[in-house]
Parts: C-alpha cells; sequence; structure tokens
C-alpha cells in the first residue's frame, strides 16, 4: 500500500500519481516503440487496428464516459475523417495536414449534427444519432464524382514531406504517436474546467446551470470534440485498410465503438484502450477457438455477434465499470495483499436520491 | 440576533412575483427585499411555494409576472447558467451533486464562473491553465478548511452520508464566491448534532465571508438562531414578515400551520 503525501497544488495536477507510475508508463512507453521489431507484421498491423481504435474510443468516451451522451452515429464521423484522407492524400497533401482537415471536418459535421441532436435526451439522442449515420451511408454510396459510391475510393500510402510510409511497422509508428497526442490532449483536458464541465453536465444538469454551465454549449463542444477525435482515427484507418468504402461505416460499425467505452468502462482513459483492445482481439479469439469446438457451435453463423452480446451483457450486469473497473480491483488486491475485501467496491445506496427536476 | 437595522440597502428585490403552473397558482404577487448581509428565511407549509421562489431566482422557472432585481439587475433577462456569475449560488432541496465525481472535483465545478482559459489553452495544458488550476484550488481548499471535509477531499460523492453530502453542496455553493447564499432546506435529513454544525456555519457564513443567505428551512429552531428577518408564506400568499419571533406569533401563520380553531366546539 502506498500512501501519497501532497505537499504542493501542482502534485495534484500531473500527470502522474506519484513516480513509480511515472516509470510504469516510462516502461510502456519503451515496450510499445519496441515491440514491432519482435512481431510478425501480421501482428504488428492488428496491433495498429488497437491504437486507431482507441482513438476512437477516446473519441466516444469524451461524449459518453464523461458527457453522458449516447451516440449511435460515430461511425459517421469515421467515414467523414477518411474520406476527407482519401481525397486529400490523392492530392498530395502531407498527413499531418490532411489528418488536421479531416479532424476538423468531422468536427464540423459534429457541430452541425450535434447542435439539434443534443436537444434530446437518452433513448431520443440514440435515434437521431442513429440516423444522421444512415444518412451519411448513403450519401457516401450516392456522392459518385468524389465518393466513388459503392465501389469506394483506393487511399495510397501515407505520406508526409518526401517520407512515405511502405511497411506495417512505419504505419504502427505514425498511429502511435496519433494516439499519445491524443490520449494528452484529452487527459490535459479532463484536468481542466471544460472537462470538468463535462462531467456536472453528466452528473445533474439543473446543478450544471446553478454553478454557470450552459449544458447545451458544452454538449456541442463534447460532441464537436469527439467527432474531430473520431475523424482522425478516420484518417488514419483510411491509410491503414488502403481503400475506403461505404460498408465500413454502417450503424453496426458504431454499436462495435459504442461496445468499445462500455466494455472497456465508462468514464475512464484507460478504459477506451482496454475496450478498443478487447473488440479487436476478441474476433481472432473467436476464430482460433473456431477450429476446437464442435462444428454445431462453432459453425454456426453469427457466432461472434452472439458472443459479443452476451460479453456485453455480463458486463452491464456484473462489472459495469468494465475491464476498467476488473483493472483497478486486481491492482488493489494485489497493493493490499492480503487484506482485501470483497465488499470493498461494492456500491454503496444512494440515500434519498434527489427527484430532478426535468 | 435581529439586530440589523431596517434603513440597509436591499440586495434583491421581489415585486409582485406569481407563479402559474397552468391552474394552479403556486406563488400569487408576493413581494420582499432581501438586504446586503442579513439571512432572510422563507418558512411556510409543504405547498407555499418557497421552493418555486427559489426556482424563480435561480431561473430554472420564468416568473409569470413580477419582478426580480438583484443588485439593480433584472433577472428576467438572465438565463439559468447566467446566474452564478451574477454572484448566486443555491443549493438544492435534494441535494444535486455531481455523483461520480470527488467532493474536490466538486468544488473545482463550483469555480466554474471564474475560470477564464479558453479550449485551446486547456488542450495542452498552458501555464495559464496550471495557473488558474492552483489558484482554483487555494479558493477551493479555504472552503474545504472552513467546513471541515478534508477528510473527505477525494472521496467520491457517490459513496459518502447523507450529512456529509449537505456539507458537500453547501461548500460547492461557497466554492462560487457568491454575493448571495440560496440555501434550500439546510438542515432537512439532518441530525440534531448536524444541525447545529449547520446553525454555526450559517452564522459565519454571514459573519465571516460576507454572504448574505435566503434559506428555506422548516427546524424553526434553526429559524430563529440564524435569521434576522423571516417571510411566512401559505398556498403562495404572503402570510407575515418580520422577526423570527414576531413571525412565530402571528395568528396567519399559526393558522396556516395548525388550522383554524373550528366554531362550536369545546
Amino acid at each position: 500500500m502506498r500512501f501519497v503525501f501532497k505537499t504542493a497544488y501542482a502534485q495534484d495536477l500531473g500527470l502522474f500519481a506519484h513516480g513509480v507510475q511515472a516509470a510504469w508508463y516510462a516502461a510502456l512507453a519503451v515496450a510499445l516503440v519496441v515491440v514491432p521489431w519482435l512481431l510478425s507484421p501480421y501482428l504488428v498491423s492488428q496491433l495498429t487496428f488497437v491504437l486507431i481504435y482507441s482513438i476512437v474510443a477516446l473519441g466516444l468516451m469524451l461524449l459518453s464516459g464523461y458527457t453522458g451522451q449516447i451516440s449511435l452515429g460515430h461511425a459517421a464521423f469515421l467515414a467523414v475523417g477518411a474520406y476527407t484522407e482519401a481525397v486529400l492524400a490523392a492530392k498530395g497533401w502531407p498527413f499531418p495536414l490532411s489528418m488536421a482537415m479531416a479532424a476538423l471536418l468531422a468536427g464540423a459535421v459534429g457541430v452541425i449534427v450535434g447542435t439539434p441532436a443534443l436537444r434530446v435526451k437518452g433513448i431520443y439522442l440514440a435515434i437521431a444519432t442513429m440516423a444522421f449515420n444512415i444518412i451519411v451511408e448513403e450519401v457516401l454510396a450516392r456522392w459518385e464524382s468524389v465518393t466513388g459510391g459503392g465501389s469506394g475510393l483506393q487511399v495510397g500510402p501515407l505520406a508526409m514531406f518526401g517520407w512515405t510510409v511502405r511497411d506495417e511497422r512505419g504505419m504502427y509508428y505514425v498511429a502511435l504517436a496519433t494516439a499519445a497526442l491524443v490520449t494528452l490532449a484529452v487527459v490535459n483536458l479532463l484536468r481542466s474546467p471544460t472537462g470538468r464541465a463535462f462531467v456536472a453536465v453528466r452528473d445533474s444538469e439543473i446543478s450544471a446551470a446553478s454553478m454557470g454551465i450552459p449544458a447545451a454549449r458544452f454538449k456541442a463542444i463534447s460532441f464537436a470534440l469527439s467527432a474531430a477525435i473520431t475523424g482522425i482515427a478516420g484518417a488514419l484507418y483510411a491509410h491503414q485498410l488502403r481503400i475506403v468504402t461505404p460498408d465500413q461505416f454502417t450503424v453496426l460499425q458504431s454499436i462495435e465503438m459504442l461496445m468499445m467505452v462500455v466494455i472497456g468502462g465508462l468514464g475512464s482513459v484507460h478504459g477506451a484502450f482496454f475496450g478498443a483492445a478487447f473488440v479487436i482481439v476478441l474476433p481472432q479469439a473467436i476464430a482460433v477457438a473456431k477450429d476446437y469446438l464442435p462444428p454445431a457451435i462453432g459453425q454456426a453463423t453469427g457466432l461472434q455477434p452472439a458472443l459479443f452480446g452476451l460479453i456485453l451483457v455480463g458486463f452491464i450486469l456484473f462489472e459495469p465499470l468494465g475491464l476498467y473497473g476488473r483493472w483497478v480491483k486486481t491492482r488493489t488486491y494485489f497493493q493490499l495483499f492480503p487484506f482485501y475485501r470483497r465488499g470493498m467496491f461494492r456500491r454503496q445506496k444512494a440515500f434519498m436520491k434527489s427527484e430532478r427536476l426535468r | 440576533m435581529s439586530t440589523t437595522g431596517g434603513q440597509m440597502e436591499a440586495m434583491l428585490a421581489v415585486e409582485g412575483l406569481s407563479m402559474v403552473f397552468g391552474g394552479l397558482r403556486a406563488v400569487n404577487n408576493v413581494s420582499f427585499n432581501v438586504r446586503r448581509g442579513e439571512v432572510y428565511t422563507l418558512i411556510g407549509p409543504n405547498g407555499a411555494g418557497k421552493t418555486t421562489i427559489f426556482n424563480a431566482i435561480s431561473r430554472i422557472y420564468r416568473s409569470s409576472s413580477g419582478r426580480i432585481v438583484f443588485d439593480g439587475e433584472d433577472l428576467a433577462r438572465r438565463s439559468q447558467h447566467e446566474i452564478a456569475a451574477l454572484g448566486i449560488a443555491r443549493t438544492f432541496q435534494n441535494i444535486e451533486l455531481f455523483e461520480h465525481a470527488t467532493v474536490l472535483e466538486n468544488l473545482l465545478i463550483g469555480r466554474h464562473v471564474h475560470g477564464t482559459t479558453r479550449l485551446w489553452q486547456e488542450l495542452v495544458f498552458a501555464p495559464a491553465v496550471r495557473q488558474q488550476e492552483v489558484a482554483f484550488r487555494e479558493s477551493v481548499e479555504k472552503v474545504i478548511d472552513f467546513l471541515d471535509l478534508a477528510h473527505y477531499r477525494d472521496a467520491r460523492v457517490a459513496g459518502l452520508p447523507y450529512g456529509v453530502r449537505k456539507v458537500v453542496e453547501l461548500a460547492r455553493a461557497l466554492a462560487v464566491e457568491p454575493k448571495l447564499l440560496l440555501l434550500d432546506e439546510p438542515s432537512s435529513g439532518l441530525n440534531v448534532e448536524e444541525t447545529d454544525d449547520m446553525a454555526f456555519w450559517i452564522h459565519d457564513i454571514r459573519r465571516n465571508l460576507g454572504i448574505t443567505v435566503l434559506m428555506v428551512e422548516h427546524d424553526m429552531t434553526l429559524v430563529s438562531r440564524v435569521s434576522d428577518r423571516v417571510l411566512a408564506l401559505n398556498q403562495g400568499e404572503l402570510v407575515a414578515e418580520g422577526t423570527p419571533a414576531e413571525v412565530q406569533n402571528h395568528p396567519g401563520v399559526i393558522e396556516a400551520y395548525l388550522g383554524t380553531a373550528v366554531q362550536g366546539r369545546a
């Protein structure tokens, strides 16, 4: 068990709680830099996918986990980012510029969609964003002069300032750097007034307003930032797959994105990474397991969605804090060994839960 | 305690306030002034319209008619989220805290109106943001010290007992550094000891922090201990106004709480 004695406010503001934690993150950073030299190109490209999905999950975490707004249309923002990148890369824009443009455009679309959509709450917001996703899908399929219609667009290799990324390793490093920067930005935001305003809007709009926080404005900011981050992921996604087609950005993809943040753990930055890793690893694990299962189960159609659904239900029932919650509990177990109690994280009843003025 | 003079300046003026919900007249033509530096209490039985008046002041409801003027400014022109910046903070009858945040974070959210940093600065955590965060923490720490919350500083609100949450909500309102503090039933759900603490705090808030207090309260012991003036309401109508003792002995107030004596019965 470690006790951190705080003697300066700077300690409260730091990225890491204490030196040991900083050392662990440094070790993780080293491992992430070294790992592509140890793995096969296939595994490296899978890791790149994890990183790209983590960026998406970070964006959605900001919106759903921290601001409490659901979105079933985030695949559309991924599409805006990916198509922007495809078009601009073909015109020879260097990657940092085209990615910034992808983020900007996705963010702008986020504002346009978010402003009216965020007037509604909960399930209605889910429906509105889902409708938006379907509209974008249609536009991508029909606006052939720009998007190439149903057959989509080919995307060249990622290139910037005379450097062209030709192998999995290069792509991995670009994704790693981008993910690190996005994470830093999100963490910075969360320890600033805006991030706290998001949490305030999530937990109680009425008292947020009485603290001088306009809910509508901060929901729109959150939606725009979330969309922009997803747009950044979209730009990477386009280069990773080397092709963009409308059927990569369906509502099903949006649902998978939402699953990432729920399984990862709503309201935690770690959760975004855990969720992304989970969503990438599970289908692989299922593919491997198929060979060992009796054919009646292994060859059944819809095995993967069924398992995903089961796991999601399981998490909601037994571990609402997701993989992050599991992680915290495991860590606490070892920190306190042998004094961990089972009931340590049990949620307490909230007495006199307020009747909200809605 | 009711030693404040009658000639002090009105900080909050409520003039002919009425609130109509459909056919229900929740507040009917109520006027009163809250003077700078006093503790002013609204009392009355359930459904008298006390919380409705609070919600009209904090602009959660739009008043049907009448004016509310705070420091010379008509609140009708302000929206709900602009009230805090004018210097009015409030607590809620049924505690409205940010449940999944820590006590410290709740209080820091209270500092929101004092923030000046821009979004891009926050994304890179610019030095201005860092300075502001330190300044926020300094002022929040004063409130934590004042209300004795140091023990719960980093605890999540969701797991805290009711009495503590009540104090955290008071702390969050104080973190706003308001000129006027609206307390909606500060003692409800508290035990005798906690109510006692609350009385001391309200007293200190007025005396040491110089904050004017407008509160709704049922506990008459607390009311007479801390209030300078009391306004009694019944079914949306003003019944009596004066010192706690005057109001408590007013026949209209007794009638409102106990009902009229029935004629012809011994």
